[in-house]
């Protein structure tokens, strides 16, 4: 009695594929523009990141306020101190004895101290070495080597033109003459900004996937939709799709940003940083892609993104901190990393241009990872729900 | 016989391999053509079953064959061939009618011509035609409910499987719901629907009975009512005692059954046990009330007996004589049609007892006059009134229901009535305090439990009692006894260090319940107590409510749940923000009789005093 129906033939799994990505796309674009949140996250975020990291982080110090110790003042000295007060970088005050600077110093209202002491002209006189002892506040390292630095750089433009006026030659004195290449201002917004856009578009696109997907497991609407004919690779490249339109928007906001805002040149071409922006794009779309196999609710999705997407970034890209002096294990997982690759490339496209050396095996690596991670995702991703 | 539509052999579904299996080992068939509904409590296994039927979870072992498929290897086909519709209907609340449909319209294959007709039929059928550029989102259950069904059938399916489609849905869609199904069942679709309203069994075919996983019963829901015939009466003429009766004939253990039947009791009898007399159901402690006439002569009491007992079934038990007979001079046992629900718990083992007695202190009431009074209540959102010269006062010790359809302002009502929204006009006292002049007296006098029970769900169930006698004002040795007398009369003792979150439906329940009257307020609102609860959980809730009334707190509910107005001493139904009938559930059924409808239920009441609204209202 209990004769199994008989099926009607397995239908062909291709037919209809198209209509059902697009439906489920259109689907998916009507809800992105409805709901504020992911138009928040796409256009706002990066304008908020972007003014954070484009002024608040910066490696230039443009006013170093130093301590000049003169304790035997001489035309010599007063030559010395005019040629630090003469540039924009230093803000001098002047003071018979160190003693003066000491508090000031450790409590940053100084950056440093340089002290010409008492025999210096004599030494000077002398052809002997004149020492100039600077102090600068080791607790900030940074700012003490820029201080070191600007210091001795102000002391040898010094020597040099003293040497010029006195009318002797610099004969066989060997003279450095440093080109900065790419950014010869050595402004570090330069190469700053082209970092975080890479490190945003890496937390937008892996948080717009994760999202949109755990949304439709926190509502309940991924059981309705699993009980339709819809695959997984249907439901995976619908989910993409307008995400990386929208992953654009960001891309071109913070573009707009960086070159009208922040003044970076772009000196490559925009097909070049189109391909680029769409390589990396893939790749964060299908990170997010693969934690929403993971992550069914919002919050825990949002947690893991950021996470797995803005803090490896921040540290391996080379966004800020140098992957060549980490230990050997950290420079090698640093190469999982993919905001690696994009801050390289967009650092390149941005200040040097159309590099092919640089840029085609960039785009090359994260096309690779894209494909690698969205095959994780097809595999981790079953039409069920357990 | 035409074969049927799924076979399941064996299955079984694990979730974790030592827990009890969700599923055990399920063998059954579904026909073609009828409506089959899978029924049982709250953690039967129902929404598991639905699911590995559809699919969308495999089977730990066993298997099923929908449709002529593999649920698992032919999951494509499967999905070709059936409709689905989970609880929450799966619907995207941020796209409009007509551009969910066209999702599932795509995504199912269906297009060009075939699609016009389709949508035209189904928005007839459903008629959500005027609302097809509405976002789903803004739709009230029931309109959203027959979006997801409309969803689930755009390719006319062989098998339609509905997840509890009638959870918080009025009985007005419900029985639309209904119209739709049979419809569907006529042209030969075979339709599964879940359920925990044991109401909706009886219209199925056929029926699945689950507890805990297990299969306790597949056939004609008809057939099992028949196995409990004579073993089911009404206790009438006990209007102002029934819930005290009630209590006394549960504790009998011959009575597996019993709850509060407008203004009688109902009465289950164990398998063979003898009819009740009104003497059992007394008991001989003491008289019930202040006995009213002892000097009652044996004469009067025998002519009380004999119209109390025009049963055909007539026997031995009919001719007792004694002293409860005197108390009560109206009280009659009459046999009762057994309903589907009294099969259902006799099935399970019963209501659940309670052993010890039930102490809840109440506060003494602020003078003498009603314990809740509404006046006028009115409540304007922009230019929409969504409640409208509302009024009612509630004795003390009363059970007060405000009944109504989704988005008919209960709720609006029910927060005016809590202090948390402001009236446009009218006033509200609740034990002689003013809700709006003295807000904060008047607040400390009632006890709120939520829909969702509001409780916090990581805390354990200690954590969630000293929270909230601390959100009650109650600290140190009062805190202390108050959260003592809770566990006690809870039998929390147990649960204490479980987490909210973790703890069964029923124990929740009680959580949430002692939470609410820690503070040992003479007034106690609910909120849809027992919405979407089984029977056997809302049974149990109740009694701890009975008991509570017993010592003199006075109770509020809304609901749109037919059982829970049933317990109700009086409801207000409330439709489209106005007050449009009072009175005790049997003034109201009386109110609606008629030629065509000579035992109208309170369901029936309900939708027709709600349709006369309708017809004043066009007219």
């Amino acid at each position: 009695m209990t004769q199994p129906l008989q099926p009607a033939a397995i239908p062909d799994p291709r037919e209809g594929r198209l209509r059902r990505i697009k439906a489920l796309a259109r689907k998916e674009t009507l809800q992105t523009l409805r709901d504020p949140s992911s138009l928040i996250v796409a256009i706002v975020l990066p304008m908020l990141l972007l003014f954070l990291y484009g002024y608040g982080v910066s490696f230039d110090v443009t006013t170093v306020r130093i301590g000049l110790v003169i304790e035997n003042p001489t035309p010599w000295t007063d030559e010395f101190k005019q040629s630090l007060s003469n540039t924009r970088y230093f803000d001098v005050r002047v003071s018979p004895s160190r003693q003066a600077f000491l508090a000031d110093l450790a409590a940053a209202r100084l950056e440093g101290i340089v002290v010409i002491s008492g025999d210096f002209s004599q030494r000077l006189g002398r052809a002997d070495t004149a020492p100039v002892q600077i102090v600068t506040d080791g607790s900030d390292p940074n700012t003490a080597a820029l201080v070191t630095g600007y210091v001795q750089g102000a002391w040898q433009s010094w020597l040099s033109q003293r040497l010029l006026s006195a009318g002797a030659p610099p004969v066989g004195l060997v003279v450095p003459v440093p080109r900065v290449w790419f950014n010869p201002e050595l402004e570090s917004r330069r190469f700053l900004v082209p970092g975080s856009i890479a490190l945003i578009l890496m937390m937008i696109g892996s948080l717009l996937t994760a999202l949109v997907v755990s949304r439709e497991w926190e509502r309940g609407t991924i059981e309705a939709l699993l009980a339709t004919p819809a695959s997984v690779p249907e439901f995976l490249i619908s989910k993409v799709v307008p995400n990386f339109a929208l992953g654009c928007v960001a891309m071109a906001v913070s573009v707009a940003f960086a070159i009208f805002v922040f003044d970076v040149p772009l000196r490559g071409s925009a097909l070049m940083l189109i391909a680029v922006t769409a390589a990396f794009l893939l790749v964060a779309l299908s990170i997010g892609l693969l934690i929403s196999t993971v992550a069914h609710t919002q919050f825990v999705a949002s947690q893991i993104a950021m996470l797995a997407s803005f803090l490896p970034g921040l540290f391996f890209s080379n966004f800020i901190f140098e992957v060549a002096s980490m230990p050997a294990p950290l420079r090698a997982f640093s190469l999982l990393v993919p905001a690696r690759y994009f801050v390289s490339a967009l650092q390149t496209v941005f200040l040097a241009g159309d590099i092919a050396a640089v840029l085609v095996p960039n785009i090359l690596i994260l096309l690779l990872m894209s494909a690698a991670v969205l095959a994780l995702t097809a595999r981790n991703s079953r039409m069920r729900l357990d | 016989m035409k074969p049927p539509l799924a076979i399941v052999e064996n299955l079984t579904k694990r979730f974790a391999p030592a827990a009890p299996p969700a599923l055990d080992a399920l063998s059954f068939t579904i026909s073609a053509a009828q409506v089959t509904g899978v029924v049982g409590p709250d953690g039967a296994g129902k929404t598991t079953l639905m699911r590995l039927l559809a699919g969308l979870l495999a089977p730990s072992e066993g298997h099923a064959t929908v449709c002529g498929y593999d649920t698992i290897k032919d999951a494509l086909g499967l999905h070709h061939a059936i409709g689905y519709m989970p609880q929450r209907f799966g619907l995207y609340e941020d796209l409009t009618v007509l551009e969910n449909l066209t999702l599932y319209a795509d995504l199912r294959g269906v297009v060009g011509k075939a699609r016009d007709e389709s949508f035209e039929r189904l928005l007839a059928f459903t008629d959500l035609a005027r609302f097809t550029g509405r976002l789903a989102g803004r739709l009230s259950g029931g309109m959203k409910q027959k979006l997801g069904l409309a969803c689930a059938m755009l390719r006319s399916p062989r098998l339609l499987l509905l997840d509890e489609p009638s959870v918080g849905v009025d009985p007005i869609s419900r029985r639309e719901l209904w119209r739709m199904v049979n419809e569907l069942t006529a042209d030969g679709v075979g339709v599964v629907w879940t359920t925990a309203y044991l109401d909706e069994a009886e219209n199925c075919a056929e029926v699945l009975v689950m507890n805990n996983g297990k299969l306790l019963f597949q056939g004609d829901p008809k057939a099992m009512t028949e196995s409990i015939e004579h073993r089911a009466f009404l206790v009438r003429g006990v209007a102002g005692e029934r819930r005290t009766l009630l209590t006394r004939a549960l504790a009998r253990p011959e009575i597996i059954d019993g709850v509060i039947q407008g203004e009688a009791v109902r009465l289950v009898m164990a398998e063979g046990a003898k009819e009740p007399v009104p003497s059992d159901l007394m008991g001989f402690s003491g008289p019930l009330t202040p006995s009213p006439s002892p000097a009652g002569g044996e004469g009067s009491s025998a002519a009380a007996v004999e119209r109390a007992s025009p049963s055909p079934l007539a026997g031995e038990g009919t001719g007792v004589r004694g002293p409860a007979a005197a108390f009560f001079p109206e009280i009659a046992i009459v046999p009762a049609k057994p309903r589907f629900e009294d099969a259902f718990v006799a099935l399970l083992g019963g209501q659940p007892k309670r052993t010890q007695a039930f102490e809840v202190p109440a506060r003494p009431a602020n003078g003498g006059g009603d314990a809740v009074e509404a006046t006028g209540l009115t409540k304007v959102f922009g230019d929409f009134t969504a409640a409208d010269h509302i009024s009612f006062r509630i004795k003390r010790g009363e059970i007060f229901g405000l009944l109504g359809p989704n988005g008919a302002g209960k709720s609006t009502t029910f927060k005016m009535m809590c202090g948390l929204l402001r009236p446009t006009a009218g006033t509200a006292h609740v034990d002689g305090y003013d809700l709006y002049s003295a807000p904060a007296i008047a607040r400390g006098r009632l006890g709120y439990m939520a829909q969702k029970f509001s409780l916090y769900g990581d805390l354990s169930v200690q954590d969630n009692l000293q929270f909230f006698g601390g959100v009650y004002g109650l600290t140190g040795a009062r805190k202390r006894d108050a959260i003592g007398r809770v566990i006690a009369a809870f039998d929390l003792e147990p649960h204490l260090k479980t987490q909210a979150a973790e703890l069964p439906l029923g124990f929740k329940q009680r959580l949430a319940l002692s939470c609410a009257i820690l503070h040992n307020p003479p007034v106690l609102f609910l909120d849809e107590p027992t919405s979407g609860v089984d029977p056997l959980t809302r049974r149990e809730f109740w009694g701890f409510i009975n008991a509570m009334t017993g010592s003199g707190i006075t109770v509020m509910v809304t609901t749109h749940f037919m059982d829970e107005a049933e317990y109700c001493d009086r409801v207000a139904l409330i439709y489209r923000g106005k007050s449009i009938a009072i009175g005790t559930p049997d003034e109201l059924q009386a109110s609606v009789k008629s030629a065509a409808l000579p035992a109208p239920t309170l369901e029936d009441a309900f939708i027709a005093l709600i349709e006369a609204q309708e017809q004043r209202e066009a007219a």
